[in-house]
């Protein structure tokens, strides 16, 4: 918290141009409409996760209360107000999926992960998720990573993906990214 | 009756890009509205074609769109509602995802029937790639004047953006969906006033679904009595069906209104039919919301005709012996699959999903869900099954919005028509555990059906 307070984060200026962007897609003085999609920049940008500080930043940037930031930060689901890994394993659980075996997927995970649902592996790599349906029910088991779903699931599919991203270098840590 | 309509050029190479969409007669029904018809014309046009809401309830397009208020001097919005959630449903973005050019005609089309000038897509955020896919699109149209300011030399102008939520179920109720849209949390509002009325930002407005849109550009083309043609009664034209659960072929089919459930699941132009030779068991052929059937019922009805993929042939019955076909989304159970199992699934996402703004829904979902896991977990009780009715009773009716209901009738569809099934787990706690599916009804509709 520390560094955080002497480095507050600032989105770069190729960011603030897309916010501005953004803004500009609704009337005058409707600017707080940006936010769901200004917070999903920020948390991909600094870290994965949203802290105090960043949602602050945000209400900044729109002129709005820090208030009206949380409010929304605690309502969705894709917002995670805790450190995740690098990789944010999220498989569908609902029961559409289930009939065509996402325990068994969730299952496979955890073993070959060695952590259960909602835990984060040591090294800050993996963190697995269950999540309700996704829109992906006739492709199941699927799981979601990042900006793409994995669909039609085998443990060869599971085995190749999380043994590709085992070996990507160390992910940066938040702060380091910040300017 | 294969019969494609939306779909029709979706495998096309290239029909993602303008100039292949555009070369396959894309746009005709931006020119012809604006060119040659008034927006009363339009509007209806799409009230002949008995075109029905696809987003799950099923309300008359054009009887909406005579709703919308007209205030001078008021600025009217369109929203289209990508948010797609229902579990079971995956058919939009399976459309966007294929013919993203066909959605942003649509809305051009429906823009001007409604007299809008600036229009939302709003997209669950979890399909951030079909984000990108839809935004390339609409700056191809920008590009070649069919957005922006005097499209086509007249005096309509329409500008069209994408707005991504945050992961919401909730945000699919239109007026959530209009409260996240401004930025707040998805929480909906009490009815009166309605969108049609007092939407976003205040303004009137229209909520529509992905596939009602992109049936307006056809509806403009061919003419109402044309689409109308197409089905059966106050059904008419195509539907998106996306199948799921334990089928051999699994996705999205364009189905003219009127197909047989029967020939739907079974024949190889479709469905495929069930993997292994296992036997048919039950299905929820409208998304989660929607009460399951056994299979002898959702073949025929309780009269003993076949059933058909119409809204009237599949609420035949009421809720006693019918369901709904809601957004589409069918789902498919096999033999081995455990009822109790897929109920509890579902009462676990419509307490996750629950906005909390009412007691009924907020607590009574996590009642079923907790009653429905220690069933699931071999530490039911035989009152829990009364219980589990009595709550989903009192939420039911009792609520703001319609989640309310969406999370009550499943569970007390499953339990009128699998009753045995989870007296079989409760009282058999053990052997539910080991082999997890009852037995239920199984003998029943197996000797009726013969499946
Ligand atoms: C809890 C809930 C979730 C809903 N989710 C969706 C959805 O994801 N997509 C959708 O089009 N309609 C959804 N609806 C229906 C919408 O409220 C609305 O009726 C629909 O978008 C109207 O469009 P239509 O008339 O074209 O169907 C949902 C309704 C409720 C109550
Ligand atoms: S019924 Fe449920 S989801 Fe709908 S407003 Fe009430 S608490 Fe929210
Ligand atoms: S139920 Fe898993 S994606 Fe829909």
């Amino acid at each position: 918290m520390e560094i955080m307070a002497y480095n507050p984060p600032r989105f770069s200026e190729e960011r603030l141009a897309q916010v501005r962007k953004i803004v500009g897609q609704f009337p005058e003085g409707r600017q707080k409409s940006a936010l769901i999609r200004v917070l999903h920049m920020a948390q991909e940008d600094f870290g994965g996760h949203l802290t105090a500080e960043v949602m602050d930043y945000v209400a900044d940037l729109l002129a709005i209360s820090p208030i009206e930031v949380y409010e929304v930060a605690t309502f969705y689901t894709m917002f995670n107000l805790k450190p995740v890994g690098k990789y944010m394993l999220e498989v569908c659980h609902t029961g559409p999926c289930m009939l065509r075996g996402a325990d068994k997927t969730i299952a496979y995970l955890q073993q070959k992960l060695g952590i259960k649902v909602n835990e984060t592996t040591e090294d800050g790599f993996f963190t697995l998720k269950s999540a309700e349906c996704l829109g992906a029910c006739g492709y199941a088991p699927m799981m979601q990573c990042g900006e793409h779903y994995y669909e039609n699931l085998t443990e060869e599919k599971i085995d190749a993906l999380v043994d590709a991203w085992q070996k990507q270098p160390v992910p940066p840590k938040a702060w380091e990214k910040i300017d | 009756m294969s019969r494609k309509i939306l779909l029709e050029h979706a495998h096309v190479a290239g029909i993602q890009g303008y100039e292949i969409y555009r070369k396959m007669g894309g746009y005709r029904s931006v020119e012809k509205a604006l060119k040659s018809l008034t927006p009363e014309e339009v509007v209806d046009e799409v009230k002949r074609s008995g075109l029905r809401g696809r987003g799950g309830a099923g309300f008359p397009t054009g009887m909406k769109w005579s709703f919308l208020a007209k205030p001078e001097g008021v600025p009217r919005y369109l929203l289209c509602n990508a948010d797609e959630s229902e579990p079971g449903t995956f058919k939009d973005r399976y459309l966007m995802e294929k013919i993203p050019h066909l959605l942003v005609e649509g809305m051009i089309t429906s823009s001007y029937a409604l007299g809008v000038q600036t229009a939302y897509i709003y997209i669950r955020g979890e399909y951030k790639w079909i984000v990108k896919i839809l935004e390339k699109a609409i700056a191809e149209a920008y590009l070649h004047g069919w957005l922006g300011r005097k499209i086509l030399g007249t005096d309509f102008s329409l500008d069209l953006y994408v707005a991504p939520g945050g992961g919401a179920y909730i945000c699919g109720e239109e007026t959530a969906l209009i409260e996240s849209l401004e930025g707040k949390r998805g929480n909906p509002r009490i009815k009166p006033p309605f969108p049609a009325v007092k939407g976003l930002w205040q303004s009137p407005t229209v909520v529509n679904n992905v596939e009602t849109l992109a049936a307006v550009p056809v509806i403009v083309n061919e003419g109402g009595d044309a689409y109308a043609a197409v089905g059966v009664g106050r059904s008419t034209g195509t539907k998106l069906i996306s199948a799921c659960g334990n089928l051999n072929k699994p996705g999205v089919y364009e189905i003219e209104m009127g197909l047989p459930v029967e020939e739907f699941i079974f024949s190889d132009e479709y469905c495929g039919g069930i993997p292994g030779g296992k036997r048919f068991k039950a299905c929820v052929p409208g998304g989660s919301s929607v009460p399951i059937l056994p299979a002898d019922l959702m073949l025929k009805n309780a009269k003993g005709e076949d059933r058909v993929m119409t809204y009237e042939s599949l609420s035949d019955g009421g809720f006693l012996t019918g369901t709904m076909l809601g957004s589409g989304g069918f789902i498919v159970f096999d033999e081995d699959q455990c009822i109790v199992r897929n109920t509890y699934t579902y009462a676990r996402f419509y307490h996750h999903e629950s906005c909390g703004q009412c007691s009924p829904c907020r607590e009574g979902t996590g009642w079923m869900e907790k009653v429905l896991h220690r069933i699931e977990h071999g530490h039911g009780h035989d009152h829990d099954l009364d219980l589990l009715v009595d709550i989903s009773k009192k939420i039911e009716g009792n609520t703001i919005c319609p989640l309310g209901d969406a999370a009550a009738w499943p569970v007390a569809a499953a339990i009128r028509h699998f009753r045995e099934e989870f007296e079989w787990h409760v009282r058999h706690p053990q052997e539910a555990q080991a082999r997890n599916y009852g037995l239920g009804r199984l003998e029943i509709y197996y000797g009726a059906v013969g499946v």
